[in-house]
């Protein structure tokens, strides 16, 4: 009982992260109908920032986490969306119209970009965290204890939820209530007609890159508070994780982005506490199958209406 | 005058505030997206993280895209001329600082960044700039005389000649071993640079089979190789059996992958299949890497035999009462027999995927297979088992595989669960796709510019990959179907221009191999 809750709050924390970095993927997905491979070094790219950030903060003498916190989401929330729109302006823009393969290769070529432009700058090592935690953090509260043992939660974890939670509301609002979010579903929905009506095409699907660029970074800074060591290789595995998520919650929805991810990250732990450690991907992908075999378009999904 | 004037692009005219809002914008956001990743470096030194800075490297790169981007833009309105004088200038300083600083390494401080290979890089920009500027004012001064563009004529005259290429190619490949090639070990590297090349192109014509010809995209290609390669690798190891045994194993065995992973997912439609098969090349790959007992896990499997020449073995010493391959044909004793069988062998692997490509498109199940690509829906309404065709296009796909697998594996030697990750799926499908869907030559050219090329500059490692992925966006934002495009089905009702297909489908190997 006790390790069924920790590996709970485990999955949990972690499928937030596999959730936020999988509402990208499905925003582009819904959007232009491409698969963003540079989307997983996006957010290693994101999570690198925040490294940086945090580090350049220290130096400067800026340690009390919180008011570190507030930096890091302006400084490198904004650079790493930057990066999201520079991606999709010069890899993605000039191929909208031709076939459906040739943004997918320059995706895969972006993201092979990234990633080793990253290692050429910042070396193949990981990198620690430079701020220290253990001090600044309370210790674990214990939640539940049995026979000696105890399921606890750390403060980290909490305020991963808590982040969460707060930016899933904030872009649920976005999304549901803006202008911006209207022309965005509209784009979704037809692109034709949504341009028709005077929706400007071209700054709604960069604004979409935007958006999830920036979620990727908060699901970046997440990792390198949680794991407190990060590497310039970090986006590829991640990233094909969260595009699983996005894809078992269905691809062009939101709430199943995040259901996806909590789902992924509940069976990775799930699996790697009580059978082996070393296929947990395995166990991930074999899911992923599975729920493709019998609901085709994941979870949330509308289902597909063919027209000859 | 007027009709000449009339005649030429109209080039929007962008006002020069506007231009320098545009310059300045880009100029600000390359600075933006450098000044952490690039501008600070990181330094994990004794378990503390540090910082350098790097500030110098995101000015220069920040004024240049400023001014690339004005002469960029001006170039597009039609007037090149300062994007002609602007990158002859930097290319001309540039490079002059560059051959300087070989001579007399005193003035490195003056170069822009710090790794020389990374000026060598950056030096093609403005020279591309240069010559791109240089081309469209030549067009221009022609066009002011009356005379027709230089270079326009050249892609008309080359047309007639694209049949000869594959022959002319087929001949060198067989003829290469032969050519005076330098030393031995500069002979034995070559030929083995082609040998990599020609595996990148069997396994792109086997997959060309599947996204190609069958339409499925198929991102998890890298996992049937591994399965012929581990086929051979175990049952040599562990059996003692023989390459010529275990060749046609391999690709059985693979095909039977095939089958397994595309009867269940194969009713998925376009990017889920995708993502599945993506998944099944990672699961694979965890699969190897985790599977100590069988697969060695991480440290792969080591001493794999290698090939025998039909039972003679091409080693230097042999076993008592074994007739080696030198001592055979009364050979002097050569290491590079071997590399050069080796490559003789590839080749024929090679060239019998391309010949069986060719032969299936002109039977029913080629045909099925691309009106498959053009319209499922179609297709099931005339009677098509889109499902039974698919899973064959999967198979073959699979086959072909797991052929080069085994013979990676024999090459090599060698084999870990690195060499099968997914980037190798990537490469593989980046091949086909930059090739021209469906084009075979295509397929020969891409391998050519994406595996030939840096494996010549190997001792550039990680660059050469950085290279790599600039390289295919570049590719595909110039020949976004590319670079022989090539979507038209091989066989058309009611086409005069074709030979009837009985005809066209008269046995003349070597020529149809070629294409």
């Amino acid at each position: 009982m006790v390790t069924f809750i920790q590996q709970l709050i485990n999955g949990l924390t972690l499928g937030a992260v596999y959730g936020l970095i999988a509402i990208g993927y499905t925003m582009v997905y819904g959007i232009i109908g491409m698969i963003n491979f540079a989307h997983g070094d996006i957010y290693m790219i994101g999570a690198f920032h925040s490294l940086i950030v945090i580090l350049v903060l220290g130096f400067f003498g800026i340690t009390w986490v919180p008011l570190a916190l507030v930096f890091v989401l302006v400084i490198a929330v904004s650079l790493t969306a930057l990066y999201g729109w520079a991606v999709e302006r010069v890899a993605y823009r000039p191929l909208r119209g031709s076939t459906r393969l040739a943004p997918l290769i320059s995706a895969i070529g972006m993201s092979i970009i990234l990633s080793n432009s990253v290692l050429l700058l910042q070396g193949p090592r990981g990198k620690p965290l430079p701020l220290k935690t253990e001090s600044q953090f309370a210790a674990p509260f214990q939640l539940v204890t049995q026979d000696g043992i105890s399921a606890q939660i750390t403060d980290k974890q909490i305020m991963i939820m808590l982040i969460t939670v707060l930016v899933m509301v904030g872009f649920t609002l976005l999304i549901k209530r803006t202008s911006l979010g209207r022309q965005q579903r509209a784009c979704e929905q037809d692109m034709k007609m949504a341009s028709l009506l005077g929706v400007n095409i071209n700054r709604t699907i960069s604004l979409t890159f935007v958006i999830g660029a920036a979620l990727a970074c908060i699901a970046g800074l997440m990792v390198t508070l949680y794991y407190e060591n990060i590497k310039f290789n970090i986006g590829f595995v991640a990233g094909i994780k969260a595009f699983s998520a996005a894809v078992v919650g269905g691809v062009g929805s939101l709430p199943g982005a995040m259901l996806g991810g909590m789902l992924i990250g509940l069976i990775e732990v799930f699996f790697s506490a009580y059978f082996s450690v070393d296929y947990k991907d395995v166990a991930a992908f074999g899911v992923l199958v599975t729920v493709l075999i019998f609901r085709p378009t994941g979870l949330l999904g509308r289902p597909e209406i063919e027209k000859v | 005058m007027t009709v000449r004037e009339m005649s030429r692009p109209v080039a929007v005219a962008v006002p020069n505030l506007e231009r320098l809002k545009h310059a300045l914008a880009a100029g600000i956001i390359t600075f933006l997206l450098t000044s952490l990743i690039v501008g600070i470096e990181t330094v994990s030194s004794t378990g503390e993280l540090t910082f350098n800075t790097r500030y110098k490297e995101v000015v220069i790169a920040s004024i240049a895209v400023f001014f690339g981007s004005w002469v960029v833009s001006l170039m597009r309105e039609g007037r090149p001329l300062p994007a002609l004088f602007g990158g002859g200038a930097v290319t001309l300083v540039l490079g002059a600082l560059l051959i300087w600083n070989n001579l007399d390494p005193s003035l490195t401080a003056w170069l822009p960044f710090n790794a020389p290979i990374v000026n060598w890089g950056v030096l093609i920009v403005p020279a591309s700039i240069c010559a791109r500027a240089a081309q469209m004012a030549a067009a221009e001064r022609a066009r002011a005389e009356g005379r027709a563009t230089p270079l326009a004529g050249v892609g008309k005259a080359l047309e007639p000649a694209l049949p000869w290429v594959g022959i002319v190619l087929l001949v060198g490949a067989i003829a290469l071993p032969w050519l005076p090639l330098g030393e031995r070990t500069q002979a034995k590297k070559i030929i083995d640079i082609c040998t990599i090349v020609l595996t990148y192109i069997m396994l792109g014509w086997g997959l060309n089979i599947v996204v190609g010809l069958a339409g499925l995209l198929d991102l998890g290609y890298v996992a049937f190789y591994a399965v012929g390669a581990y086929t051979y690798a175990m049952l040599s190891v562990y059996f003692g059996w023989s390459f010529w045994i275990c060749l046609p194993l391999s690709g059985v065995l693979a095909a039977t992958f095939g089958v397994l992973l595309g009867f269940p997912v194969l009713r998925l439609r376009g990017d889920y299949l995708a993502i599945v098969t993506l998944g099944f090349g990672e699961m694979i790959r965890i699969i190897i890497t985790n599977w100590r007992a069988v697969t060695g896990g991480p440290n792969g499997i080591n001493n794999i035999p290698r090939a025998t020449f039909f039972g003679l073995p091409m080693e230097r010493d042999v076993p008592e009462g074994v007739v080696s391959f030198h001592q055979f044909f009364g050979l002097e004793y050569n290491p590079n027999h071997r590399v050069i069988f080796l490559y003789y062998l590839i080749l024929i692997c090679a060239l019998v995927v391309n010949f069986v490509t060719m032969r299936l498109r002109k039977l029913p199940l080629g045909r099925a297979w691309e009106a498959l690509r053009e319209d499922e829906t179609a297709c099931r309404a005339l009677g098509i088992n889109p499902t039974n065709t698919k899973l064959t296009a999967f198979a073959m796909g699979a086959m072909f595989a797991g052929f080069a697998g085994s013979f990676f594996a024999v090459r090599n030697q060698f084999i870990s669960p690195e060499s099968f990750v997914f980037l190798e799926s990537a490469v593989i499908l980046a091949i086909v796709v930059l090739g021209g869907l469906g084009s075979q030559i295509g397929i020969v050219l891409a391998t050519v510019v994406l595996i030939g090329l840096p494996e010549l500059f190997r001792e550039l490692k990680d660059y050469r990959m950085l290279a790599f992925g600039i390289g295919m966006v570049l590719i595909m934002i110039w020949r976004p179907g590319g670079l022989m495009a090539h979507r038209e089905p091989t066989i058309r009702l009611h086409d005069k221009t074709r030979a009837p297909p009985a005809v066209a489908a008269a046995p003349k190997p070597a020529a149809e191999a070629a294409k």
